[in-house]
């Protein structure tokens, strides 16, 4: 019986295959090659990933500068992009921003909502940061927790539970690039403020007297204050500099996704963290790294694998990360003198 | 000719493009009082650290009672008898004294964590050891009355003191020595000098030390080895160290060596 | 002989509390008094990790989580069939019934200390703050699978456990734990851990096997957190992945630290402490968690050392202070 119905076995092997092939697009790629997704279809994930990946990108460098210099957590990085989503909200009704779309009154937007988290980011880092910065490493890591916690709710408090809807001050226009491929004008301001701040920062840290005196404090405080500089003011000034940068990812994606809620920033926050130990926490190229493999990594996904695991792929990368190379892609381990 | 205790055979520890300490050949006889001197950065410590497992040497072989410990970790190498004080002091400053010294016996114990939860017979008696001889070496050490004190809270010296006792309740047969004497002014040197000196007869133990203090080293050491830039320049009794010129160049500097050639 | 006399002795006492309490206080303070007893089991075993230990542990809910689920289902595939068939015999239900709990309990531990060790071993190469966000990561990995897993009862949750759990079983629980802790602190293995707390290098130097230890701690702490998951799960009678977030975590980290890392009796007043005040503070429900964060933010900025530092209540202490104070 099975010798004359192994023709049958065989055929049976296949059309397994096939159907396992028809539910998981790479797996289709790889067996079923004539019937792979077209380039174009990757090249838009691309886009979408790329896009994606700035805004973690941004976020991802509050926490590694925080952490160079201070060896923290910053537990509430995350909160802060959610603040600066919050303070463009009510700074666009207040312009009238959504009433008659401008660059310039989006611009304004965008400014005051830096502003404002800069400011907020000062005031954390005051009344909570520098009064543990003397005591334990885990008081610290519970005060951020604490911090974080106090955002959220109080801004589920003061801004109200229930979603807002952030207007649209600049207006969706899709630009085809050929082939099929399209990028929104949203996008490309999303891609471009965000490697433009990226660019300002590099400049800063790697140009400046303020961004040598920062990389010096990352070293050592003591040396650093012994060489005259004023590590309060290099602390506050990068609490500042970060706080900053998650504003604006905070507004680039309210432009995307304009639903805005106080815990909005519980999994970006969670996810920009895990990019920035993906390149190496303390790191800045590294972050920049690690939030566009993030990025990319999180849109082909869900577009090929399945989007339930969305949020599961950054604990993946987390763990994956932690095992194989724990000082992160970009990252130097430094061991400890005996 | 008895086998050495210690043995390093061509022992080189590389970090990167640097040689922290380059065939490295040295012998400890049982029961011997050994130095090992050398200007500040000459890889001194280095030594103690692959001795003691925290490195391992990118090449050659350590032998302790003609038993390879390459490779193995720091307690696994602590268990079979080389224990070890550091330079900067790392007491278990939120524990009292006794409680120092009694962990270093922890090796020794023969009652598991079930005995300690169910409080055997077994718990109490290996317990009670432990505390007994715990405060013996504390008074061996002159550190009798103090023995519930925080160690945070001794003195400087008696920090020092009470690593030494730390290390002797290991029952070890090699004791290092990270610079003993650091921070001592010279009478606290003396007095160190000769209770180390007579831990060894006490018990029977070879000492491998580190110092700067020349008078300490030059006064109870029988053989010295002089290391500079990881290598070994010299080896001998204090007598031959004293008048080696690599010795002197080493720590002084040529031109004073070429200054006495000169006058 | 004497020591099986105390333990028995104990029991009683506990067993009698147990009796009393019902007819003292109303239904909600003893449910008060349960959860009040549960988190003093997991302030405790946490403590070993982080406060003995001194290993940044934040994802303590996750070994609740794992003992909950484990417990529950023994209970329901063939611990509930077991109390049924003894009953048949003639046992008396509430023996039954503890049989079957003590079980399931110790099941759940089990599977939460498997879970531990899964954890810590790996974890163990890395430094502080790694093991902080791998154990945070392991928390809510953990979550997420229970959420996504349908035979555990998923999104929905998991109904009909049976309600098998009184202030008994939660005293024997509570009480057994803080037990083990006081003899494991004074003993050498528990030095050992102090030790690697104060100075891991040292330790390991004076023949400590720190990687061993470390993972003891963390085996024993899920251990115990598992056995506080079944007790709660077969307390509400019904599980949801939600009560084991992050932010349960954090609740028990709070007590810990708020009591002071190390200390065990700091431990219990803070669980007590920090279970009893949200439910007095129900009247401002809204602002309960801006409190509770700004209490966090406090404490660590005023006195990071908790309530009892790294000290322990003691009697014979306490007399000395109380004679000082009155020869003054």
């Amino acid at each position: 019986m099975a010798a004359t119905d192994a023709g049958g076995a065989k055929r049976d092997r296949k059309s397994r295959a096939a159907g396992v092939a028809e539910r998981l697009p790479l797996a289709r790629a790889v067996l079923l090659p004539d019937r792979a997704p077209r380039m174009s279809e990757f090249l838009q994930q691309l886009i979408n990933g790329v896009t994606q990946g700035s805004v973690y990108a941004l976020i991802a460098l509050g926490y590694t500068m925080v952490y160079g210099i201070l060896r923290l957590i910053n537990f509430a990085h995350g909160d802060v992009y959610m603040l600066g989503a919050f303070f463009a909200y009510y700074s666009a009704r207040w312009y009238g921003a959504a009433q008659d779309p401008n660059p310039m009154k989006a611009l304004l937007v965008l400014v005051t909502a830096m502003v404002g988290c800069g400011i907020a980011g000062w005031i954390i880092e005051r009344a909570a940061y520098r009064p543990v910065r003397k005591s334990s490493r885990l008081a610290a890591l519970i005060t951020a927790i604490g911090v974080s916690l106090l955002l959220e709710n109080g801004g589920q408090i003061l801004f109200g539970a229930d979603p807002k809807f952030f207007p649209q001050i600049i207006p969706l226009k899709n630009i085809p690039l050929g082939g099929g491929v399209t990028i929104s004008n949203q996008q490309l301001i999303i891609l471009a403020v965000s490697l433009g701040l990226m660019g300002l920062l590099r400049f800063i840290v790697l140009n400046t007297r303020t961004g040598k005196a920062m990389r010096a404090v990352s070293y050592s405080h003591t040396a650093a204050s012994l060489m005259g500089i004023s590590v309060d003011r290099i602390v506050s000034f990068t609490f500042v500099l970060g706080s900053m940068l998650a504003a604006a990812g905070g507004v680039l994606v309210a432009l995307k996704d304009p639903k805005i809620e106080p815990y909005m920033g519980v999994l970006p926050g969670i996810k920009a963290f895990v990019a920035a130990v993906l390149g190496g926490i303390g790191n800045i190229p590294g972050a920049v790294l690690g939030g566009f493999v993030m990025g990319i990594a999180e849109v082909l996904v869900v577009g090929y694998v399945s989007p339930t695991l969305r949020d599961a792929i950054a604990f993946v990368l987390l763990i994956v990360i932690l095992l194989v190379k724990p000082a992160g892609l970009l990252g130097k381990n430094v061991a400890e003198k005996v | 000719m008895s086998e050495a205790l210690l043995r390093l055979d061509k022992v080189t520890m590389q970090f990167g493009g640097l040689k922290a300490v380059c065939d490295l050949d040295l012998e400890i006889p049982a029961g011997s009082l050994y130095g090992l001197i050398g200007p500040n950065g000459a890889g001194k410590t280095t030594v103690f650290n692959l001795i003691t497992g925290v490195y391992t040497p990118t090449a050659g072989s350590i032998h302790f009672e003609q038993r390879s410990i390459h490779g193995l970790r720091p307690s696994a190498i602590a268990r079979r008898g080389i224990t070890r004080t550091f330079q900067n002091i790392r007491l278990f400053g939120s524990r009292c004294c006794r409680d120092n010294v009694c962990i270093a016996q922890h090796q020794h114990t023969t009652a598991g964590i079930l005995d300690a939860v169910l409080r055997t017979k077994r718990f109490a008696d290996d317990e009670r050891a432990m505390q007994q001889r715990a405060q013996e070496l504390l008074e061996v050490m002159g550190l009798g009355e103090w023995g519930d004190t925080l160690a945070a809270e001794l003195p400087y010296g008696q920090q020092r003191r009470l690593e030494i006792a730390r290390a002797l309740a290991g029952k070890p047969r090699l004791l290092l020595l990270d610079e003993p004497a650091a921070g001592l002014n010279p009478q606290e040197s003396e007095e160190l000098m000769h209770l180390i000196e007579g831990l060894r007869k006490r018990f029977g133990i070879a000492i491998l030390l580190i110092e700067h203090d020349m008078r300490v080293v030059m006064g109870i050491c029988e053989r010295i080895a002089v290391l500079d830039y990881g290598v070994k320049i010299a080896e001998g009794n204090p007598l031959e160290i004293r008048n080696d010129p690599k010795v002197v160049e080493a720590y002084l500097g040529e031109d004073v060596h070429a200054a006495d050639a000169t006058t | 002989m004497r020591r099986a006399l105390w333990g028995v002795g104990l029991l009683a006492v506990i067993w009698l509390v147990d009796y009393i309490a019902p007819r003292m206080v109303n239904a909600y303070i003893m449910q008060i008094a349960v959860l009040c007893g549960i988190n003093v089991i997991l302030a405790v075993s946490l403590n070993l990790i982080n406060g003995f230990t001194g290993q940044f542990s934040i994802g303590h809910a996750g070994f609740m989580a794992v003992g909950a689920y484990g417990a529950a289902m023994f209970t329901l595939g063939v611990g509930q069939s077991w109390v049924a068939g003894l009953v048949a015999a003639g046992v008396p239900a509430p023996i039954a019934q503890g049989i079957a709990l003590s079980v399931a309990l110790v099941i759940g531990g089990l599977v939460a200390a498997v879970a531990g060790y899964l954890v810590g071993l790996p974890s163990l190469r890395l430094r502080g703050d790694y093991l902080a966000i791998v154990t945070l990561g392991f928390g809510e990995i953990i979550r997420v699978l229970i959420l996504n897993i349908e035979a555990v009862g998923g999104a929905r949750g998991l109904f009909g456990i049976p309600v098998w759990v009184s202030l008994f079983w939660v005293l024997v629980g509570a009480t057994g734990v803080v037990l083990l802790s006081r003899h494991l602190a004074h003993s050498t293995h528990g030095r050992a851990l102090f030790a690697i707390r104060d100075d891991e290098v040292a330790a390991e130097a004076l023949g400590v096997d720190t990687t061993r230890y470390k993972v003891l701690a963390f085996v024993m702490g899920s251990f115990f957190a598992g056995i506080a998951g079944g007790l709660f799960a077969h307390f509400l009678g019904y599980l949801n992945p939600s009560s084991f977030s992050f932010l349960k975590s954090i609740e028990v980290i709070a007590m810990v630290v708020l009591g002071g890392m190390g200390s065990i009796s700091g431990a219990v007043i803070a669980a007590i402490l920090l279970t009893a005040l949200p439910e007095v503070l129900r009247p401002v429900k809204d602002y309960r968690m801006v409190l509770y964060a700004l209490m966090l933010i406090v404490l660590m900025i005023t006195r990071p050392q908790g309530l009892m530092g790294s000290r322990e209540l003691s009697w014979p202490r306490f007399l000395k202070r109380r004679k000082a104070g009155a020869a003054a």
